[in-house]
Parts: C-alpha cells; sequence; structure tokens
C-alpha cells in the first residue's frame, strides 16, 4: 500500500516538461517535492499566480503571497502574478496542462465529487469546477477508500458532482487506473497489493 | 475631482444603504478591504448581498458582518474557513449562491465591461447549471452565466495615486481588479497614497477611471495558514 508521500511521487510521474500544472490542496501539493529531474514544469496557483515556489522560511513569511490553499509561499525567478479573472482565463482557455486533484468520488465514466456533502459539509468548490472544466488532463489523488472502508470509485456519485466526465485517471492508495470506454482500467497496483484487494475495494467496473 | 479620503467612514458616507448589492476583492484573508469591511460594520447598515470569493474567518474580513447578521446573501465560491458562515446558512439564516471561482471572477469583469452574459463549460452536468441556459458551440454544450453589477465595490490595494490609478501586490491581487470594475462606485482602500505621476504608468494594474474614492490605512493582513520551511 502507498502513502500519502508515495502517491503524490507516483502522480508526480505524469508530468511533462514544458506544462503548467495546478494542484490542488492536500495530497496534490506534495506532488511538488517529487518532479523528476530533467522535467521543468511552472505551478499555477488559481487565486492569481504561476511559479509557485516552496514554503517561505520564517524571516520571509509574507502576507500579500499565498496559495491557493491560503497557504504562505515563495516567488521563483520565473513568477508572474495577475488577477483572479486572468487565473481563470488560462484554466478554461486550456493553457493549463494538467490539474491534479484530490476527490471524495470518482465514479466510472470520470464523474468527480469533491465539493460537499449536502446538509453536513458545506466548503465550495473553489476553482475545481473550473479546472476540470478547462485544463487537458485532469489526475485524481486520493485514498481508495472512506473512512468506513467503502470504495470511492463508483459505479456513479452520490455526491453532487464537480464535473462530469472529467477524469482522467485515479491515483489511490492501492493503484492506478484509467479512465476509459466502459469504465476503469486497471493500470498499476501499489506496492504489497494484490490483484484480489484492489478489485475487492473497488466498486466501479473494471474493464481489464 | 478629489477622489482622496480621509478615513473609511468618510469614504462611505453616502454610499451605504440597507439591502444593497457590494462585490469585494481578496482571496481567502490575503487583499481583502478589511478598514472599509470594519467601517461597513459599524454603520450598522443591513441586508446586504456580498459578492465576495471568501467570507473570511469568524472575526476577520466579511466574518465581522456575519456576527451581526449584517448580511442577508452571500455570492462565494468557497465558505470552508467559517464556521459562523456555516451555522447561519445550515440553519437557513443566510443565504447563499455557490458560484465556481472563475465564473464568481468572470462575472466581475463582465459586468463591469458592459457584457451581460457570457457561455462557459464551467459546472455543466452539475447543480450550477440547474435552471441555466444551455448552449452547443462546436459540439460542447455551455452554460449562460451573467456579469454582475454590484452597487458598490470596495478593494484593497498596495498603492494608489490621487487620481485612483492603483497597484497591487503579489497574490494580494487577487479578485480586485475584476471587483474594481463591476460597482457603481468603487472605494479602494491602500497602504500608500502617491503624488499623481509618480505611479509607471506602464505597470499600473487598475486605471482611476474605476476607481472613485481612495483611502490610506493600517493593514493588520491576517494570515491564514501560517506555513513555513526550515532555514
Amino acid at each position: 500500500m502507498w502513502d500519502r508521500n508515495q502517491m503524490a511521487a507516483r502522480a508526480a510521474k505524469e508530468l511533462q516538461d514544458g506544462w503548467y500544472v495546478n494542484l490542488g490542496i492536500g495530497i496534490p501539493t506534495l506532488v511538488s517535492n517529487y518532479i523528476p529531474e530533467g522535467v521543468d514544469v511552472t505551478l499555477q496557483s488559481e487565486n492569481g499566480m504561476l511559479g509557485m515556489g516552496p514554503f517561505p522560511t520564517e524571516d520571509a513569511i509574507d502576507a500579500d503571497l499565498i496559495n491557493a490553499g491560503k497557504q504562505t509561499i515563495t516567488e521563483l525567478d520565473r513568477t508572474s502574478y495577475f488577477g483572479s479573472e486572468q487565473s481563470f482565463a488560462m484554466i478554461r482557455g486550456g493553457k493549463i496542462a494538467m490539474a491534479i486533484l484530490g476527490a471524495m468520488e470518482v465514479a466510472e465514466n470520470g464523474d468527480l465529487a469533491n465539493w460537499m456533502i449536502p446538509g453536513k459539509l458545506v466548503k465550495g468548490m473553489g476553482g475545481a469546477m473550473d479546472l476540470v472544466a478547462g485544463v487537458g488532463r485532469v489526475v485524481v489523488v486520493m485514498d481508495q477508500t472512506n473512512k468506513k472502508g467503502e470504495s470511492k470509485l463508483l459505479k456513479e456519485c452520490t455526491l453532487p458532482l464537480t464535473g462530469k466526465a472529467v477524469v482522467d485517471m485515479i491515483i489511490t492508495n492501492l493503484g492506478v487506473f484509467n479512465v476509459v470506454e466502459g469504465g476503469l482500467e486497471l493500470l498499476e497496483l501499489a506496492d504489497g497489493v494484490t490483484d484480489e484487494e484492489i478489485r475487492a475495494a473497488t466498486e466501479a467496473t473494471i474493464v481489464n | 475631482m478629489k477622489k482622496i479620503y480621509g478615513s473609511a467612514k468618510e469614504a462611505l458616507d453616502g454610499v451605504l444603504s440597507d439591502g444593497m448589492f457590494i462585490a469585494s476583492g481578496g482571496f481567502g484573508l490575503c487583499g481583502i478591504p478589511e478598514l472599509l469591511l470594519q467601517a461597513i460594520k459599524e454603520d450598522g447598515v443591513k441586508d446586504l448581498t456580498f459578492a465576495s470569493n471568501n467570507a473570511g474567518v469568524d472575526d476577520f474580513g466579511i466574518g465581522i458582518l456575519l456576527q451581526t447578521k449584517q448580511v442577508k446573501k452571500m455570492i462565494s465560491s468557497y465558505v470552508g474557513e467559517n464556521a459562523e458562515f456555516m451555522r447561519q446558512y445550515l440553519s437557513g439564516e443566510l443565504e447563499l449562491e455557490f458560484n465556481p471561482q472563475g465564473t464568481l471572477a468572470e462575472r466581475m469583469r463582465a459586468g463591469g465591461a458592459g457584457i451581460p452574459g457570457f457561455y462557459t463549460k464551467t459546472g455543466v452536468g452539475t447543480v450550477i447549471a440547474d435552471g441555466k441556459e444551455h448552449k452547443d458551440f462546436d459540439g460542447e454544450t455551455f452554460i449562460l452565466e451573467t456579469g454582475i453589477k454590484a452597487d458598490l465595490a470596495i478593494v484593497k490595494a498596495w498603492k494608489a495615486d490621487e487620481q485612483g490609478n492603483l497597484i497591487y501586490r503579489k497574490t494580494a491581487r487577487n479578485f480586485n481588479p475584476a471587483a474594481a470594475t463591476c460597482g457603481k462606485i468603487c472605494i479602494a482602500e491602500v497602504e500608500e497614497i502617491v503624488p499623481t505621476g509618480s505611479l509607471d504608468p506602464d505597470l499600473i494594474h487598475t486605471p482611476g477611471i474605476y476607481v472613485h474614492r481612495v483611502i490610506k490605512g493600517d493593514h493588520e493582513k491576517r494570515i491564514e495558514q501560517r506555513t513555513v520551511t526550515a532555514a
């Protein structure tokens, strides 16, 4: 089974040289620690920045410099700043090659739910609906099952959708799937996970 | 015409009325017009509708107007850091219209640019699309979203000159340039007011035509998530 860092490291292998990429909050943020040698990517923060740098040292904290998760960050030589309308113009205009996001549920047709649980948890979609509708490729990184042990890879989502048929790849603690015609294609098993285990933890149709 | 005012209270004089629609800049607690929000609280004006990406936290930003029940409705994309907001919403005291973040930014931009509506792919197939016009372009489905025209826009910038030309700093820019354009009146609060002619005209982010009143003040600039790395 993969831990959070191993999942992030696996997701980082999807990055390609020269890409502009948006990383969501949580495990996706860790992906920046595993960008492969020789692969030059520029990270977008949808509040209005390209070229996001690492967290600051204590003396370099700047209240005017945060990421989309409201965390303090730093700038790089390549950094540019812009307004939110410009930020989402580049997202909706298809200029961002890939988004790596967390999820509550993913369906076998690529439907994604990650923004609310009716009556319980109302946080909002933030920029997630724009990202999944606009970027070139959507990779979800999440645990395969919820706290009750139920599969988060479903035939159909039960929660309100963030986007319809938008997910291309899912990386979980148990393995990696592609979303293909007719369901999910099992690509890889995480370390120490058997084929039987991952299938038992998947409600969605696995086509292979 | 003189655009510089002595305080947030003075700048808001004659502008506020119950039930008005206010567009605000800011993302989280970054680049929010904190002095104007405090003055709106002190005025006591009520039944406000706010278009703002977030609702602050319980005791800072728009959160202070939720505590005093001055807000009737929020148009926002993310309200996750505000317990009082969640409580008022789930109990039905507060109306909430969720807008995807890019839709909200573009609605402000469009409203300010005289564009009544625009089509976007964002939200197609979700509850956001319910009741909205759908239209296909080149085989893909889009939904119609409308421009926002607010009674008042409040923004935070870094520097202004006496003409109301504004420059923002780093990610504190966020929604401020779009919000500044979509109000009938726009009031900007800044950290520094410089004489006309001392800003580089090539580097101005919001031209003064959009900005009607400017105040300068000390900003707390609270940090929501203080994350550091070892030196």
